[in-house]
């Protein structure tokens, strides 16, 4: 009886521990960028001539809509391909093909990020080259980005389906309704929150990928007016110019760091959303 | 058997519609479609209209290594209800599994033996199992509407299987439901969720379902055991309804409904360990005459 009197405090503290980090690090963050927003307040952050940390302009938009562009791109591409491999494990291959393929895709999943993007770096920058240089660009960051949210984004699709109720389709099977009839008007429809739920969250994870990110972009500050130019994402950004920032324009990473947060924590809050609608 | 004449009156205009309807469609499905409903119209001209009946010989039912049911063999007579009764675990929903063959979809479960819907043996390699199962409709023991509306619950399968006059849909929607007493509970919200129906509405729509594929046998898995007493009653009422049209083999628990609904019953029970048809025959010999020792005690609540 004791024991578990001490167990519960034990985990009970050690939940409180990890849930305040994010707190702490939210309230670390803003702490830090207060001192600039108090002093010129939010607006210059979008409507500066550009970014010259040096000069004091601190134009966040291009590099925002970079991140958002590449995470976006990614993301487009990714879950398509994800639903689609992961009907197929599910629904089409044969038992011992699927959990192959699961396992591929497991593995997938654990591929250091700095690998994709070495890979990024030395095949896929060169060869989109060939079709527009400069190569390192906003499709090169897409597809390295979507290589590495796919895994998890098929996985999270398998696992959705997967948890449809066995007897809408057992019911559907017992009509002799046809798979891809069962699966457009039935499975899909039911594993749609969850399937989503899992778009949603990788994206988060594709809006604060940095490494491979800063190996294939090129890293040019502008607005990209199409998919062959190269962006600097508000991560790259903040990795690149770090180990030399001062004063103001340390303050300003600070303030990108901020904004990437919140961006995360909101997918997170339509990511449970979608969850919740799934359960009811 | 007023209820069957009306039945028959409604059907037959409705008929020639849908092969007219189904001459202006090609493909394969359609083209079966329009041969299953160019024959039923002959055949409702001769009346009585009539199922075929199943015929199973020797049917073993095996997961891995453990026998389900052995030897199962078994007369179901056309427009009648049998039902199937017997302790759980006696593999009488194994049985029942395979007739239309669901069991295909347990991984590890094999049946051997024959089963004839008819002519056709429809554990025979090469059986087409949509097909199949459309003939074969199944109602499950807790009611399994899908997750849309009323009527799509309908619609959509009719849809699958090759259906795409809007008009023919309508009807048939308004005809199962009516004849599963639920058109006047249900008309003035046919787009709602079929999920906000009480339980006992959920399965008459599963049985509407099912006989909007027009199939000739029905199998009822414990059909009520997941109703309230009001419910079971309709759905019991119902299913007794519907014998003139199709051949109707019920598994039960409940051996007073049973007795109540049936023509004839099969008692399962498991003999050294695996399940087996212990005795079958018109209700009232089972229930007032029965021959197996097992039989006389479990019919009389003594065992079982």
């Amino acid at each position: 009886m004791r024991t578990n009197i001490w167990l519960t405090r034990g985990l009970r503290t050690a939940a409180w521990l990890s849930a305040s980090i994010l707190l702490f690090i939210l309230l670390f963050l803003i702490q830090e960028s207060s001192p600039l927003i108090g002093e010129i307040g939010l607006g210059p952050f979008f409507q500066a001539d550009g970014w010259y940390p040096q000069e004091g302009a601190f134009q966040l938009t291009p590099m925002l809509l970079g991140s958002l562009f590449v995470a976006g791109g990614a993301v487009l591409l990714a879950t398509p391909l994800g639903i689609i491999a992961a009907l197929f494990g599910q629904f089409y291959a044969p038992p011992a093909l699927a959990r192959l393929y699961r396992g591929l895709m497991e593995l997938l999943a654990g591929v250091p990020s700095v690998v994709f993007g070495f890979w990024g770096l030395v095949v896929l920058v060169p060869w989109i080259n060939r079709l527009a240089p400069p190569g390192a660009s906003l499709l090169a960051g897409a597809l390295v980005l979507a290589l590495m949210i796919l895994p998890l984004v098929a996985l999270t699709a398998d696992a959705a389906l997967a948890a449809v109720p066995q007897q809408y389709l057992r019911g559907a099977a017992a009509m002799g309704l046809s798979r891809w009839g069962t699966i457009q008007r039935i499975t899909l429809p039911v594993a749609m929150p969850g399937i989503l739920s899992g778009v949603v969250l990788q994206t988060g994870r594709a809006l604060g990928e940095t490494m491979a990110v800063l190996m294939v972009c090129g890293n040019v500050v502008q607005i990209p007016s199409s998919w062959f130019e190269p962006v600097r994402t508000l991560t790259a950004n903040i990795a690149l110019e770090m180990s030399y920032a001062v004063d103001q324009h340390r303050t300003a990473l600070f303030i990108s760091g901020l904004l990437l947060l919140l961006l995360t924590i909101t997918l997170v809050a339509v990511a449970s959303h979608f969850r919740r609608m799934q359960h009811e | 058997m007023k209820a069957f004449m009306n039945v028959l009156k409604r059907k037959q205009p409705m008929n020639s519609e849908l092969t007219t309807a189904f001459q202006i469609e090609t493909g394969s499905s359609t083209e079966a479609f329009a041969k299953k409903e160019q024959s039923l119209e002959d055949k409702s001209r001769q009346k009585p209209l009539s199922a075929p009946g199943l015929t199973l010989k020797k049917v073993n039912v095996r997961y891995g290594d453990t026998n389900a049911i052995e030897g199962a063999c078994l007369d179901i007579p056309s427009g009648s209800i049998t039902a199937l009764v017997g302790p759980s675990g006696c593999g009488k929903s194994s049985l029942l599994a395979s007739i239309s063959r669901m069991t295909d979809l347990t991984p590890q479960c094999q049946v051997s033996g024959e089963i004839f819907l008819g002519k056709d043996n429809i554990l025979a390699k090469g059986t087409d199992l949509n097909r199949l199962r459309r003939r074969v409709g199944m109602v499950f023991q807790s009611p399994n509407p899908f997750p849309m509306s009323i009527e799509e619950n309908i619609r959509f399968p009719l849809r699958d299987h090759g259906m795409r006059d809007e008009s023919v849909i309508r009807k048939t929607i308004k005809n199962v439901l009516g004849d599963v007493g639920l058109w006047d509970e249900v008309k003035d919200r046919l787009g709602q969720s079929a999920l906000a129906l009480s339980g006992g509405q959920q399965q008459r729509l599963c049985i509407a379902r099912c006989l909007a594929l027009d199939p000739e046998v029905l199998l009822f898995d414990e059909p009520c055991s997941a109703l309230d007493p009001l419910s079971s009653a309709k759905v019991e009422t119902l299913i007794k309804g519907l014998k003139s049209r199709y051949t109707v083999l019920l598994v039960t628990h409940n051996l007073a409904q049973a007795r109540r609904i049936a023509d004839h019953v099969a008692v399962c029970w498991v003999q050294a360990g695996c399940g087996c048809i212990i005795e079958s025959g018109d209700t009232r010999s089972i229930f007032e005459r029965p021959v197996h020792p097992i039989t006389q005690a479990f019919c009389q609540g003594l065992q079982g």
